[in-house]
């Protein structure tokens, strides 16, 4: 991930009608907390980096996270993490698993993607490379989400044909980058861009 | 074909009623499809990776077929690859009906099985089939047709669809707003996929080395249709396999982008089924959502072959093979914009594309009923991400509906002498009489007072009409009595020497500038002289266009031969060859390529260039814009002062040539407005046809609409464009180069 990633990742969301918050891993909970409606049913977020049984970012207790079917068919939010997002396209990976992820995020009015920042990777090449190697040796079943679900079938583009309405990405730091020297360096690029 | 007043009025009803709604959305798509691609730094290089990728696969399939069988098979999935549409369907049904016992099967959008008709087979054996598709959806309680590949229900308006869900559903508060009705179906077949037993999708891609499938989609429907139900039935042609999962990449930056001119869609799925999520239990939803069901899930892949292996051994039709249905060529198309899938469309088909398809698929039968809406305007190639041919797949499937459609027991006595073709007798005469153009305007222009008097008396017109489909709406050119091959050796050839001159150039006398419309020849013969430029105007054969368009293969072809060797010693001699006519440029430059051995059509083509785009080239190196004429206030016969409205012609847009025009008029001062139509609609005989003359005006609406009142001089390149503005206008269009050429 570079700082220009993030900043184009951030403005192809914005182009798209996605909110999006930031912070540190420690802020995790208090945003999925703020973005998300009522009632919230969720997928137990995992650490990618740390496979020594850590307990993996937190989820605010207010999100059901091992929800029955008729939970998240109530569910007005769906919170899952994402493998990877691409930056030229403001897309998130959202990967089938056991724990519910898929309909977790589908059946919702409303997902909320938590994304870190290091798995940003800047363009679609870079995603299939991710994705080759997984397909061929654990057959991972992944969705590219990018923005709400769309149609324009009645008459007029609409959000939330079938899948959610609204998304939201929870974008998470590393602990220990230096969010200031991050800001001002993206600075002049999002003023080129625009 | 010949004339048929049911194509005729067939058309003109999709006018009256689909039309406009069609009109509005695709060229949306179309310039969507501008805006998208515009984005992208390396737009080429994707789609010839994506050609080279399909290229590839398509040479590979037979092995491609066989290590997916084994990797879907190691991933506890089945495939099955069925010969025919019955074949698959009988697969299908046992699955759905016997097997699983299931009374519903939740389907999303799939061109596939449209073509296979598994709807009908299913409900057939008592399931229930229900499109998720919002757009299917529609079409299926209207019990209509998709009109257009990817956005099956664009001919329909909100409120017909609005009328619909009233009459089925009988609602208290009826939907009205595009918001309202899409809420309306996502809550009505949100409880019609909860309930499903079987899932069925398509699949845009199929990755042979992992056995993953990608589905390009927005809605979510596809995600739901595989997510809610524990049996998945994918449904493919075997031409959607591609070696790799790393193949997918430039088809995701292409497909959206080149259709409805999305970036990417909403959910580009890729799955590796059976998929690892838990199956909801929406009866007894108090369980758990993450259950372990997932190892339940079962996944069939059903691979169609319905013809396309014989289409790969067919070296014509199997281009066809590397289509990814992104719509592309409807969208781009003219005569798409104003009818549509349902008159440019086969049985499941529909636009340029549809041709390679229904004649693959259905037979040529099939595709003779739409075959003659291609007209060969060539805009959706560049369109096409991976580079096919699509006019040409349209010529070569006409050359072959002439060929089965000709009747060898007529003879032609009557039309013999004016029909030197290559043709098997008992052609359609329409097609046989555009097809020998040359021949008839060399005939015409011998004895033009009386052909031209001939041609504007009603009862002539009447004869003409029935007998050749010429529609008597339509002015027929007026032969001049002297050509410009005749004018030039009368005048005395070059005025300036060979050893003064910049350049030497052969100006080529094409049949519309040769016998119509000398004016323009005459006008290019001043211009290039006054650059200073040796010209010659030798007697040279037609280029073969007009056959071509009519899919006179061998005779075109034989006019290629003519051609080049005409031109051959002129080439070999350094001299640069001038085209007036666009459309014969473009014959040089792309079709002769199928025509001439490699190294001629490579030397002709490098050596041959637009009149405008030459006389940009010689101001570009120093030639005198002085030497031209500039903008003049209000005399003459033609001047209308500085203010110019110009329109490019097709195929010259398509070699890119369209423009070079644009700026040696602005160069000499001229304020210039370009025509937004890509194609006029006239296309060389098209807009002649009887069966096709409201189609054609319709086609050229746009350009009435943005120069109807324009007080600007209207130039154009084409002869058709030139018949057709005028027809649109009331006035004919001069050629640019008429324009800007010094005065007699």
């Amino acid at each position: 991930m570079s700082v220009a990633d993030r900043s184009t990742f951030k403005r192809r969301l914005d182009s798209l009608g996605v909110t999006v918050s930031e912070g540190p891993e420690s802020a995790c909970a208090t945003l999925i907390d703020e973005a998300a409606g009522d009632p919230a049913v969720g997928v137990a977020l995992s650490d990618g980096r740390d496979e020594s049984g850590d307990a993996g970012l937190a989820l605010p207790d207010r999100v059901e996270t091992d929800p029955t079917t008729a939970e998240l068919r109530a569910a007005h939010t769906g919170v899952t993490d994402a493998s990877i997002g691409v930056a030229e396209y403001g897309s998130v990976a959202v990967e089938a698993d056991a724990a519910g992820t898929e309909p977790v995020s589908l059946f919702v009015d409303r997902h909320v993607v938590v994304l870190r920042e290091a798995d940003l990777v800047p363009d679609m090449p870079d995603a299939f490379e991710w994705l080759g190697p997984r397909a061929r040796d654990e057959s991972v079943d992944v969705v590219f989400a990018t923005g709400p679900s769309a149609t324009a079938d009645m008459g007029g583009l609409v959000h939330g044909a079938h899948g959610p309405k609204e998304v939201h990405v929870v974008l998470l730091r590393e602990e220990g980058a230096d969010e200031a020297d991050d800001e001002a360096a993206s600075e002049p690029e999002v003023t080129a861009d625009e | 074909m010949s004339s048929d007043a049911a194509t005729a009025d067939r058309i003109r009803e999709l006018l009256a009623t689909e039309g406009d709604a069609v009109a509005e959305n695709t060229r949306g798509f179309n310039e969507g499809r501008y805006e998208s691609t515009g984005r992208l730094d390396d737009y080429e290089a994707l789609k010839d990776d994506a050609r080279e990728i399909k290229e590839d696969a398509i040479a590979r399939l037979p092995e491609l077929i066989e290590r997916v069988k084994a990797t879907v098979e190691a991933n506890g999935g089945t495939v099955y690859v069925a010969d025919d549409a019955a074949d698959a369907n009988r697969y299908i049904t046992e699955l759905t009906a016997e097997e699983r016992d299931a009374d519903r099967l939740v389907k999303s959008k799939s061109m596939t099985s449209e073509e296979i008709e598994v709807n009908e087979a299913l409900e057939a054996e008592g399931v229930e089939v229900v499109e998720t598709d919002l757009g299917e959806w529609v079409l299926q309680l209207a019990d209509e047709a998709p009109s257009h590949i990817v956005a099956p229900a664009i001919h329909k308006s909100r409120e017909s669809i609005a009328e619909l869900f009233a009459e089925r559903f009988d609602p208290e508060d009826p939907p009205e707003t595009a918001e309202e009705l899409t809420m309306f179906a996502r809550e009505r077949l949100g409880d019609l996929v909860e309930d499903a037993d079987v899932g069925m999708t398509g699949a845009n891609f199929i990755a042979a080395d992992s056995g993953t499938m990608l589905l390009v989609t927005s809605e979510g429907n596809a995600r739901k249709t595989v997510t809610a139900t524990d049996t998945h039935v994918a449904v493919a042609g075997v031409e959607k396999l591609v070696p790799t999962v790393e193949d997918f990449a430039p088809f995701v930056e292409l497909i959206g982008r080149s259709g409805t001119g999305q970036d990417v869609t909403s959910y580009i799925s890729t799955l590796t089924p059976p998929v690892g999520s838990p199956v909801p239990d929406f009866e007894n939803d108090a369980e758990p959502l993450a259950d372990g069901s997932e190892d339940d899930r079962d996944f069939h892949l059903v691979l169609i072959d319905n013809g396309r292996l014989v289409m790969r051994d067919d070296e014509q039709l199997k281009e066809t093979l590397y289509c990814i249905r992104c719509s592309a060529c409807s969208n781009a198309c003219g005569n798409f914009q104003s009818v549509g899938g349902h008159a440019f469309g086969g049985e499941t088909y529909s636009g340029g594309i549809a041709t390679g398809w229904e004649a693959g698929i259905e037979g040529l039968d099939t595709a003779a009923e739409f075959n003659d809406l291609c007209t060969g305007c060539s805009r959706c190639v560049p369109a096409c991400p991976v580079g096919i041919d699509i006019p040409w797949i349209n010529t070569v499937v006409r050359d072959r509906i002439n060929r089965g459609e000709a009747d060898p027991s007529q003879t032609d006595w009557l039309f013999e002498e004016l029909s030197p073709d290559e043709e098997p007798g008992g052609l359609d005469l329409s097609t046989r009489i555009v097809g020998n153009y040359e021949t008839l305007a060399k005939w015409g222009s011998r004895t033009a007072p009386i052909a031209n008097r001939l041609t504007d008396v009603g009862p002539v017109r009447a004869i003409t009409e029935r007998v050749a489909g010429i529609d008597r709406r339509r002015d027929l050119p007026a032969f001049a009595s002297e050509s410009l091959v005749d004018w030039f050796a009368a005048r005395g050839g070059a005025r300036v020497p060979r050893d003064e001159a910049e350049r030497e150039a052969v100006l080529y006398p094409d049949t519309a500038t040769n016998y119509v419309d000398v004016d323009r020849g005459k006008a290019a013969v001043r211009a290039l002289e006054a650059l200073g430029v040796h010209v010659l105007v030798p007697d040279l054969p037609g280029s073969g266009r007009p056959p071509l368009s009519q899919g006179m293969i061998a005779t075109a072809e034989s006019a290629a031969e003519d051609v080049y060797a005409g031109l051959a010693s002129h080439v070999d001699a350094d001299r640069d060859v001038v085209v007036i006519e666009p459309s014969d440029l473009a014959m040089f430059r792309s079709e002769y390529e199928k025509f001439l051995p490699e190294a001629s059509h490579e030397r002709l083509a490098a050596a041959s260039y637009d009149v405008m785009e030459y006389v940009f080239g010689l101001l570009e190196n120093g030639g005198d814009p002085a030497a031209l004429r500039a903008p003049t206030e209000g005399t003459g016969p033609v001047a209308a002062g500085k203010r110019v409205a110009y329109h490019p012609h097709c195929q010259a847009r398509t070699i890119g040539v369209g423009e070079h025009a644009t700026a040696v008029m602005e160069a000499l001062g001229y304020d210039v407005r370009v025509s937004d139509t890509e194609c006029c609609g006239m296309a060389g005989s098209f807009g002649y046809k009887e069966d096709y003359y409201d189609l054609s005006m319709d086609v050229g609406e746009p350009i009435r609409e943005q120069f109807g009142d324009t007080d600007r001089t209207v130039v154009a390149a084409g002869t058709s464009c030139t018949e057709q503005i005028d027809a649109l206008l009331g006035d004919a269009p001069m050629h640019p180069v008429e324009l800007v050429a010094p005065r007699e």
